[in-house]
């Protein structure tokens, strides 16, 4: 098998397509390129292999890279809902917009977005150890953006936009991670218990690799990504809903 | 708190008499109920639970423990649990959590149905000698099998069997986490049913991997938080199970909190130690029957279309018709939980009055995919409040092919339903992760107690099928005509489908 | 093999219920049957069977007995013979004719020709119809057997005082409440000729018996005589309803004709298959079987498991082509299957096979669950 092989996607039912891709990996293939891919969901579903690299040209159907471990998947056109769902590890880059529930429950890995994501962007993303999941939006999200965060980072790049996220609902319930918000974020669409927090050199230095890595998967050369003010917003306690209950 | 405090749930005494002072009781009770002074063990009443802890382990019997020695004025309607919540949230104003399942005083369907046997007409079958199947595939059946015959008269055969657990008796062992439960009661259930041929779930707090020689045996579960998820974990189970709902809380989500996430449950549930553990309400990628269905291809197309895949729902009113759409949605089995389910915490409105009870759902759901074909397509598995051989059969001559239990196999464990789990203190190294208490349930030794249970269980179903003529659990599974109803009102026979005592057939 | 064209589904024959008796019959443990098949199609008259049958006296209480005949009658072997029960020959009558003539046309009316028997309390008036459906009057989609169902379901469910029992082409039923050689002699059964026979002396137990109770049981070109009692009738019928069935004859045995309808027409399986699923060999048996074999005989039983009837039984059930018997798996009712020539025999009894056939050639009990197939050439 050659390192480099090419799938034609036309027409082809996601199993039969995860079949193939699962088999090129095993028989050795480094680099996967889909073509005339339209709507085929499950894409790189549950798939293993470090230094495996999916193309997909065309629009892949939802929870792309559902529980992948490993490979890295580049799509040249928008995405659906919830790349990168309860990924494990690997990446995905997406030369487009993507739509709600993006990352969802990520647990490690990490998903750029060159454009603009939908709601509940980056939900229960959670971390653990070494695993640390990562979501960097180039654009603007819609509300409920990480909520019930348990870990990992999510960064909106916010470009082209003053008030990125201007919709309710940030980080509700976080009890871990952190979300860096490019631009204003108005008190009155944090949740309840995320809280601002100050964003130091500590911060920047933190999130630059990552923002770095956009730049260079989209080709953007912008400066300003990396000098300007991120709003900083992190859990006001591990235990967000401790004081909503009484036992018995 | 200007109220004063209530009345004292239980009162203990010490019969100084048979005491012999060896402070069994000190060293038991992880409540700090028994101290010692002088030459005497002294009690704080208030401290109990009435777990029994100290009962079981004194030596010479020297324990008294009274319920509810100062009750209130009784009164039918303010009992002393409506006065007492009132109190709690007078002062507190938060939502009330509790422990264990239902406590609403209305009888079990289950003890209003009454289970036939055979006299003269034809004879019942002797489990002693005759062959009795209890075997129970749980998955995906064709609803008709395909052959041709080859020239030479042989018969290929055409049709392919979707994978389906293998379950020795119908009786599995429902998902209990780990960190809602000890390692070692994991291990003890574990190792039961992987004895006794049949399976249980992980519950949503990953997979140990001490529980890795029983993987098998083990139903994995994916609920709202996706803890303990990763490809690893599906593909270590030998089935998959979706939770959206559970009979103790249907439509809410679950916390597990902080203080029980310790090092190793940490660990299994892949989160920083001492995190809250928070299972959203829904799935925040299952909004609509579409997405569920999308989920469970999700995990099949992950793992390779070779685990059969359940989804798990709390019995609502409208519980036959989401099942009837579950059935369609590719999964392979849907878990039918009842109002009577057990849980570690859940808020006491909705544990006593969300849901209905198990029964009346089985026999709804079973009812529904017939009418609409799909039964095949779907094993039916049944929970909540099942505590002994007779309402299993009941519940599979209702429509069920098996069901799971939770609390009863807890209970073989030493478990007695006091309802503290939540305190994280269980004296029988159940519902805690205190190293010391967990060490006083030996899984090497427990794990008996549970392949006990279901063997017993499994023995008396046998006979009860017997008595009613039938050597295949596959014509017990939805006879209702084996079934009577005693002192049920005409509704409800008529959603059970199933006749009066005394009519004929 | 028993194959093409019956159609049993959305039938409901709410016959017991009209007929004002209390529903449910099982046949109980004691009943005789007796079976025979002549393979090259030669007629054979029912004298011989009638007396096999009085020979399984002890087997029934007199309370039922019938005989079904393949073959009966030839010069209208393309219509469906229609046979009634009717209370009197004014109302009902006058109402089943006209149902009768709005899906088709009568070719002949006439009274089943009976002799009056000291013993047998005649209490309904046997009436049979040589019958033919317009094609197509029940739109384009509906076959002859839709439209013979749909009367059916009329008939005995709207129509009191009329009950349809027998709408097989060229098959009779003859049954009544009473002992074999009355009711044999009440119907002059020596005097019809046909190439396959079945029989049965009944012993009800949960009800006292009726004409409509009796056996065989017909439905289109399937009958069936049964001698058991089903246990899983319940998980039986439930099943059966999911594929369109309506179980309403309020005995056990109809769920033998519908099962055996389902599986060996509508999906297709061989005869030896359908009744392997209906009496399928124990788990144990199964895991120890050759690969090939134990993955038929594991999806059989996985996708037949509602299918699977239990407690005991010995059944035979015809069609046209041929009679199957078989017991349930654990053999709790008795089976005998002979062979003489182009004769297979089966029956409860031996001795009732030797009543018929002094020269067995060949006679054995089939093991449990193990079906006997006669086919005709």
């Amino acid at each position: 098998m050659a390192e480099k092989i090419s799938i034609d996607a036309e027409g082809l039912h996601y199993t039969p397509l995860n079949q193939q891709i699962r088999a090129a990996v095993a028989a050795g293939a480094k680099e996967i390129v889909l073509d005339n891919v339209n709507g085929q969901r499950f894409i790189g579903n549950g798939l293993r292999g470090k230094d495996v690299r999916i193309t997909i040209n065309g629009v892949p159907g939802g929870d792309l890279g559902m529980f992948m471990s490993g490979p890295t998947c580049i799509v040249h056109a928008n995405a659906e809902h919830a790349p990168g769902n309860t990924m494990d590890a690997g990446t995905i880059y997406i030369h487009g917009n993507a739509g709600d529930a993006v990352a969802h429950s990520m647990r490690g890995g990490e998903v750029y977005v060159k454009g603009n994501i939908g709601y509940r962007g980056g939900i229960h993303m959670k971390e653990y150890q070494d695993k640390k999941p990562v979501l960097v939006v180039g654009g603007r999200t819609r509300a409920f953006l990480g909520e019930y965060m348990a870990g990992g980072l999510l960064i909106v790049l916010g470009r082209g936009y003053t008030c990125p996220v201007d919709e309710r609902g940030i980080g509700t319930g976080i009890h871990g991670g952190e979300i860096f918000i490019r631009g204003e974020v108005p008190e009155k669409h944090l949740g309840i218990g995320a809280t601002k927090k100050p964003f130091t050199e500590k911060e920047r230095e933190l999130i630059r690799p990552y923002i770095k890595k956009y730049c260079i998967e989209f080709g953007i050369d912008d400066p300003s990504l990396f000098e300007d003010e991120y709003v900083r917003i992190g859990p006001a306690s591990a235990r967000p809903f401790a004081g909503k209950y009484t036992w018995e | 708190m200007p109220i004063g405090s209530t009345p004292p749930k239980y009162r203990v005494r010490i019969d100084n008499d048979r005491c012999m002072l060896c402070e069994q009781c000190i060293e038991n009770c992880p409540y700090g109920t028994f101290r010692k002074e002088g030459n005497k063990i002294l009690v704080n009443s208030r401290a109990c639970t009435g777990c029994h802890r100290c009962i079981a382990m004194c030596p010479r019997d020297a324990i008294d423990l009274e319920e509810k020695p100062v009750d209130y004025r009784s009164h039918p309607i303010w009992t002393r649990e409506a006065r007492e919540a009132i109190y709690n949230q007078a002062r507190t104003g938060k939502i009330i959590l509790a422990g264990m399942g239902n406590i609403l005083e209305v009888p079990p369907i289950f003890d209003r149905l009454l289970l036939d046997a055979c006299q003269v007409t034809n004879p019942s079958i002797d489990p002693l000698r005759e062959p009795m199947e209890l075997r129970t595939y749980i998955g995906k059946k064709p609803s008709k099998v395909e052959v041709a015959t080859k020239p030479n008269g042989d018969i290929e055969l055409l049709t392919h069997l979707a994978p389906n657990l293998k379950c020795e008796t119908p009786i599995m062992i429902g998902h209990m986490s780990y960190g809602a439960i000890s390692l070692n009661a994991q291990l003890s259930l574990a190792r039961g049913a992987a004895a006794q041929g049949t399976f249980m779930g992980t519950g949503e707090g990953g997979l140990h991997k001490h529980l890795y020689p029983y993987q098998d045996h083990m139903i994995v579960q994916v609920a709202s938080g996706r803890f303990g998820v990763d490809i690893d974990y599906l593909e270590r189970g030998a089935a998959i199970e979706i939770k959206i709902g559970q009979g103790a809380k249907p439509g809410i989500g679950g916390h597990l909190p902080g203080e029980k996430v310790d090092e190793s449950v940490s660990g299994t549930r892949m989160i920083p130690v001492s995190s809250d553990a928070i299972s959203p309400a829904p799935h925040h990628d299952i909004y609509s029957i579409e997405d569920l269905a999308q989920l469970v291809r999700g995990l099949k197309e992950a793992t390779e279309w070779k685990k059969p895949v359940f989804v798990k729902i709390a019995a609502v009113h409208n519980v036959a018709a989401i099942a009837s759409g579950i059935a369609r949605s590719s999964a392979d089995a849907v878990v039918i939980d009842g109002f009577r389910g057990g849980t570690g915490a859940a808020p006491r409105v909705f544990r006593d009055h969300v849901g209905i009870p198990i029964e009346a759902a089985v026999a709804a759901v079973d009812e529904k995919l017939r009418h609409h074909g799909v039964r095949n397509e779907v094993s039916v598995i049944a929970s909540g409040g099942i505590r002994d051989s007779a309402d299993v059969t009941k519940t599979i001559a209702l429509g069920a092919d098996a069901v799971y239990i939770g609390t009863a196999a807890l209970i073989s464990l030493g478990c007695r339903v006091c309802g503290s789990c939540y305190r994280g203190l269980c004296p029988w190294g159940i519902a805690t992760q205190r190293p010391d208490l967990v060490a006083r349930l030996d899984p090497d030794i427990m794990w008996e107690n549970v392949s006990n249970l279901i063997n017993g269980w499994t023995l008396e179903i046998a006979e009860l099928m017997g008595a009613a003529g039938i050597n295949s659990i596959e014509s017990l599974r939805g006879n209702r005509d084996r079934l009577r109803a005693y002192m049920l009102d005409e509704n409800l026979m008529e959603v059970l489908d199933v006749k009066t005592v005394g009519a004929g057939a | 093999m028993l194959s093409h064209y019956t159609y049993f589904a959305d039938i409901s024959c709410l016959e017991s219920l009209k007929w004002g008796k209390a529903p449910f019959t099982i046949c109980g443990s004691m009943c005789g049957i007796i079976s025979v098949i002549d393979r090259s199609g030669e007629p054979m008259n029912g004298s011989a069977i009638k007396n096999a049958l009085s020979l399984m006296n002890e087997r029934g209480n007199g309370e039922g007995a019938g005989y079904a005949v393949y073959g009966a009658y030839p010069d209208y072997a393309d219509y469906y013979a229609l046979h009634l029960f009717y209370d009197n020959l004014v109302e009902p009558k006058a109402i089943v004719e006209q149902e009768l003539e709005k899906w088709g046309t009568i070719e002949v009316s006439e009274m089943i020709p009976t002799s009056e028997q000291p013993r047998l309390r005649r209490e309904h008036i046997p009436w049979r119809y040589f019958y033919k459906p317009y094609p197509k009057s029940m739109g384009t989609a509906a076959t002859e057997e839709d439209i013979l169902i749909h009367i059916m379901n009329k008939i005995n469910t709207e129509i009191p005082g009329a009950l349809l029992f027998s709408t097989g082409k060229n098959i009779g039923i003859f049954k009544a409440s009473g002992w074999p050689e009355d009711v044999a002699e009440f119907y002059r059964i020596q005097d019809y000729e046909g190439y396959q026979w079945l029989a049965h002396n009944r012993y009800p137990t949960n009800t006292s018996g009726w004409w409509g109770g009796a056996h065989p049981f017909n439905l289109l070109d399937w009958t069936v005589v049964h001698n058991g009692e089903i246990t899983s009738y319940g998980t039986n019928r439930r099943y059966l309803e999911s594929f369109g069935y309506k179980c309403t004859m309020y005995t056990d045995t109809e769920v033998v004709a519908y099962l055996t309808d389902l599986l060996a027409r509508r999906h297709a399986l061989p005869l030896e298959l359908a009744l392997k699923a209906l009496a399928p060999p124990f788990w144990d048996e199964i895991d120890n079987m050759p690969e090939n074999e134990r993955q038929l005989n594991t999806t059989i039983r996985m996708a037949y498991g509602s299918a699977l009837m239990n407690g005991p039984f010995a059944i035979v059930v015809a069609n046209s082509e041929g009679i199957a018997g078989i017991t349930d798996r654990i053999k709790l009712r008795p089976l005998v299957a002979a062979e003489a020539g182009e004769r297979l025999y089966i029956s409860s009894e031996e001795a009732a096979i030797r009543v018929m056939e002094q020269d067995l050639e060949h006679i054995w009990m089939p093991r449990a669950g193990e079906p006997v197939i006669g086919r005709v050439r």
